[in-house]
């Protein structure tokens, strides 16, 4: 029995003209079952949701379709297309049968009131409770989706909740009522890894209760080989293929499946990943490479710590701290891709940042190899630091953000050459040309502005635009995690040729370990600003040693049905706590974390074992 | 809770006293003061006897001192004359011009002032809330354009205009008679009903004069804030929930475009007061602007020193009472957190 029968749903939005965002999709999602609609971005995979919902837009229409909502309880089927999308028909199912999941679990709760107000209001609008029962069905749904404390989590409001449990309480909401069918749009995209494998395990645990159908709108075919029942492939609005998970992830038909299962790095991945659309870089002569030997040491990351001012103390109140990096130190070879992995606030990116100078370290010193001596980077002033500034190079998280929408890709690719004083403006005006070529965009485009590229020409503008002053080094913060499966693999593929070709140096940041795996030589693994693990990237990940690094491998959903997460080794949120982590590895406050080589070359943060090994890195 | 309110409180006593002393500094900016002009003035007539009457006064209010004692003086945290006998004693200063105390002189506009300029607070808020919200929920529709038609009419419609307009409808339709706080016939007898009435009926015309452009300005600002909130996701979530649009926007996104609103209550006095004084001249209002302007151009500084500082405190209150209100309905101040990451 279907709980949800799409059939032929064409949704058009009317902006400048009619624009099909979906075009006569058809699936079914069984009752109990999980069927996982996959796709880029742009693929109208949202849309469907908002349809069944009844919250598209008001620009867009159903011209076509039909969308039948069988509810299990009376076996009453009803056309959800045929309803007012504001009417009371629409607003009894909405909420009460058909709940919905956003991925934003910072911005779709409401900031002004107690997570308990916003949960118990389905009931009390759809199965007429009063506050006080509201309040205790509330508690129970609370105590379902495992909040550590419910009866205290009733009167707390969203900003007092990480990131996790706002989300296990918009799921909470969303089963208030028992629904017959859950949509949950990128549930888990805006979340950690170890905190998205709690997430999908809760809501495996919550189906199992429930019993309702899921659908899980997603573009990550980690969590749909960990989800889904049955898997709907969408591609510009049409479906290209669907059916059982297995025969999904096994037997792939349609060219663009493939290619999609193809592009997305995954552990032990030896061979090259496939681009849906590859791109043709011309690596040709390019400057000279950096002076330094490969394997040889290039910066000095010594005792690193940045302290970060919360709030300044004034009138009656002290200040308040954070520090976001501490007492870090490693060393990057020359030649060599450093990937630095860690979850939001690991202090990763302010890492990065002050090997780049961003801004001084509160203690600490990071150097870098000139000629044959060490050059401490605090203390370039003028021209030593733009010097510095030539030699490392800085590509952004966010294509879109990071170019200036109003110049063109000419000016933003040339602008370092100018604010340096490099060439006469014809040379620069070739070494653009040359540049565009490298990274595999036609020259063509120089006239173009941002907002006419793609998001992987944009990201590859941005590569171009850092490898502008031939640097040696290249600090890469989470260059692909904004781009879609298709891209990230060109993006991926391009970084690592350049990097063999012109011998670059890679500080490669990124919370995505399969992508740190597929690109780095060694990783570093970092967690709540301190450094836990750093070593060969098949050291580190085949045979990790620390408590949290070992957490993070395991909650990293993998594309293949015959990996499934293990949900029972969940550590329930206590993996990226220092104070929590078994000895010889506990960290309390204020304690130094010191490195102890476990390995040749393979370094743990384990003071419980200091006495034993002196030596640090 | 409490905490906060007394940091609040405890902050307010440096500031006054800055406020003070800046207000004090800046009224005694122009040379002399209203006694040495008076005296360099029956010096020139020869009054002798006169001119040790002024002496006199000078000494008795302390003129002739240093610029920070006249201050401590006039504050009452210095000695005079008389012992400490200031501000804070109760004694709120001589004016020289209606050779009255202070408190004489202003005690029956001061009264006015608070209420026009509550009933002004009361009428911008009552107007511009439902017409922001009808104008950000039906966007570009008739209603939508139409406000924002009358609202840039009201911003660029100069106040003693407007004021006379309506000054002389409400006489032609509903005989109020024009200007002052009531009619005539009202003047000397005791506080009445219909005496009541007729000051009610007079305070309309004002209240709209000096509210129109507040009232205009906060319809395009509410607007324009409710239409951000609107597109939030939280406000999905509700739709998703299967609540209905009114009770949706009513309590979620309004309560959120709330706070600037009522942030503005304190900053909106200062500019009430000082913005009504040609309207009040117009309307033949006896409010203290006229007052306070006629204490500057004759140098009556303790007069003038005296409304500044009132409408000072006001705003202060103001600024309170709105801190007070921003905790209450919004639980990130009250809480003072930032999220955790």
């Amino acid at each position: 029995m279907a709980v949800l029968d799409v059939r032929n749903l064409v949704v058009e939005y009317r902006i400048d003209g009619v624009n099909r965002a979906v075009d006569g999709i058809s699936f079914q999602i069984p009752e109990g079952k999980t069927v996982a609609i996959v796709g880029e971005s742009g693929s109208g995979k949202s849309t469907i949701g908002q349809a069944v919902m009844g919250l598209l837009p008001s620009v867009a229409t159903i011209p076509e379709g039909e969308i039948l909502f069988t509810d299990p309880v009376d076996q009453s089927t009803t056309d959800l297309v045929g309803l007012p999308r504001d009417g009371d028909l629409m607003r009894k199912i909405r909420g009460n049968r058909i709940a919905m999941i956003f991925q934003e679990p910072m911005t779709s709760l409401s900031p002004l009131h107690t997570i308990g107000d916003q949960i118990g209001e389905a009931g009390r609008l759809h199965q007429n409770m009063d506050r006080k029962t509201a309040r205790d069905a509330t508690r129970e749904m609370l105590r379902l989706v495992q909040f550590p404390n419910p009866d205290h989590a009733l009167d707390t409001y969203p900003f007092e909740l990480s990131g996790g449990l706002r989300q296990r309480a918009m799921i909470a909401m969303a089963m208030m009522c028992r629904p017959a069918l859950v949509i949950a749009d990128e549930p888990t995209t805006a979340l950690d890894v170890t905190i998205q494998a709690e997430i999908l395990k809760l809501l495996r645990d919550v189906q199992a209760e429930i019993g309702m159908g899921i659908m899980l709108v997603t573009h990550d075919f980690g969590v749909v080989a960990n989800m889904a029942d049955q898997v709907v492939v969408v591609y510009q609005g049409r479906v290209m293929e669907k059916g059982p998970s297995k025969r999904i992830f096994e037997a792939p038909q349609h060219p663009y499946l493939k290619a999609l299962l193809h592009a997305v790095p995954t552990f032990d991945m030896t061979e090259r990943l496939v681009p849906i659309r590859p791109i043709e870089p011309k690596l040709s002569a390019f400057g000279a490479p950096c002076e330094v030997k490969r394997g040889e040491p290039l910066i000095e990351v010594d005792n690193l710590v940045k302290r970060f001012q919360l709030k300044k103390g004034g009138f009656l109140s002290k200040p308040r701290t954070m520090t976001a990096v501490d007492q870090v130190s490693f060393t990057v070879n020359a030649g060599e891709c450093l990937g630095i992995v860690g979850e939001s606030g690991s202090g990763k990116t302010t890492a990065a940042l002050a090997v780049m100078r961003a801004f001084q370290p509160s203690s600490g010193h990071i150097r870098i190899r000139e000629g044959d001596g060490w050059r401490d980077i605090a203390t370039l002033e003028g021209e030593d630091l733009l010097a510095y500034r030539r030699r490392i190079q800085l590509v952004f998280q966010d294509p879109f953000s990071s170019l200036n929408p109003r110049m063109s890709i000419n000016e933003v690719i040339g602008e370092p050459l100018v604010i340096h004083n490099v060439g006469t403006p014809e040379s620069r005006k070739q070494h653009v040309r040359d540049l565009m070529e490298l990274v595999g965009l036609d020259p063509k485009m120089l006239r173009r502005y941002p907002h006419s590229l793609s998001g992987g020409q944009r990201q590859r503008v941005g590569i171009a635009r850092a490898l502008a002053l031939r640097p040696d080094i290249l600090v890469c913060d989470e260059p692909v995690s904004a781009l879609d499966v298709s891209v990230q693999a060109q993006v991926l593929n391009l970084l690592s040729d350049l990097q063999r070709e012109l011998s670059l140096t890679y500080l490669f940041v990124s919370h995505n370990l399969a992508v740190v795996d597929y690109l780095a030589t060694r990783i570093a693994v970092m967690c709540r600003g301190r450094l836990v693990e750093l070593g060969e990237t098949r050291a580190v990940i085949d045979n990790a040693q620390h408590p949290y690094t070992k957490a993070l491998l395991t909650a990293v959903p993998d594309a293949n049905l015959h990996r499934p997460l293990d949900f029972a080794a969940l550590s329930a949120g206590r993996a990226s706590d220092p104070a929590a982590w078994p000895e010889p590895y506990r960290l309390l406050p204020g304690e130094t974390p010191t490195m102890v080589e476990r390995f040749p070359g393979h370094f743990v943060c384990a003071p419980g074992e200091v006495p034993a090994i002196k030596d640090a890195a | 809770m409490i905490a906060y309110v007394l940091r609040r409180l405890a902050g307010m006593v440096p500031t006054l006293f800055i406020i003070s002393l800046l207000i004090f500094f800046i009224i005694e900016l122009p040379p002399g003061d209203y006694l040495t002009n008076q005296i360099s003035q029956l010096q020139a007539q020869g009054e002798a006897a006169s001119v040790a009457k002024l002496e006199f006064l000078r000494r008795e209010f302390a003129l002739d001192r240093p610029f920070l004692e006249r201050y401590g003086v006039w504050v009452g945290i210095w000695p005079g004359q008389h012992g400490f006998d200031g501000i804070l004693q109760g004694n709120w200063g001589w004016s020289f011009e209606f050779q009255k105390p202070v408190g004489d002189v202003v005690s029956g506009s001061l009264l006015l002032t608070v209420i026009l300029n509550f009933a002004t607070i009361l009428f911008v808020y009552i107007v511009s809330f439902p017409i922001g919200i009808y104008s950000a929920t039906r966007q570009y529709s008739w209603g939508d354009y139409g406000f924002t038609f009358l609202g840039y009419l009201g911003l660029a419609v100069p106040n003693f205009l407007l004021g006379l307009i309506l000054l002389f409808l409400m006489n032609e339709w509903f005989g109020v008679s024009v200007g002052g706080l009531m009619a005539p016939r009202f003047m000397d007898e005791p506080m009445s009903f219909d005496k009541l009435m007729s000051i009610l009926s007079h305070l309309v015309v004002p209240t709209i004069v000096i509210g129109t452009a507040g009232t205009a300005a906060m319809i395009r600002r509410l607007r324009a804030n409710l239409l951000d909130e609107l597109n939030r996701q939280y406000v999905t979530t509700a739709r998703a929930k299967g609540l209905k649009e009114r009770n949706l926007v009513l309590k979620y996104p309004l309560r959120v475009a709330l706070n600037p609103f009522i942030a503005d209550i304190g900053n909106l006095i200062p500019s009430l007061v000082s913005g009504s004084v040609i309207v009040s001249v117009v309307l033949n209002l006896p409010t203290v602007g006229p007052i306070l302007l006629g204490a500057l151009q004759s140098q009556d500084q303790y007069l003038a020193g005296f409304i500044l500082l009132f409408v000072a405190v006001l705003t202060l209150i103001g600024m309170l009472i709105s801190d007070l209100l921003l905790a209450a309905l919004d639980p990130r101040i009250r809480l003072g957190q930032e999220a955790p990451a």
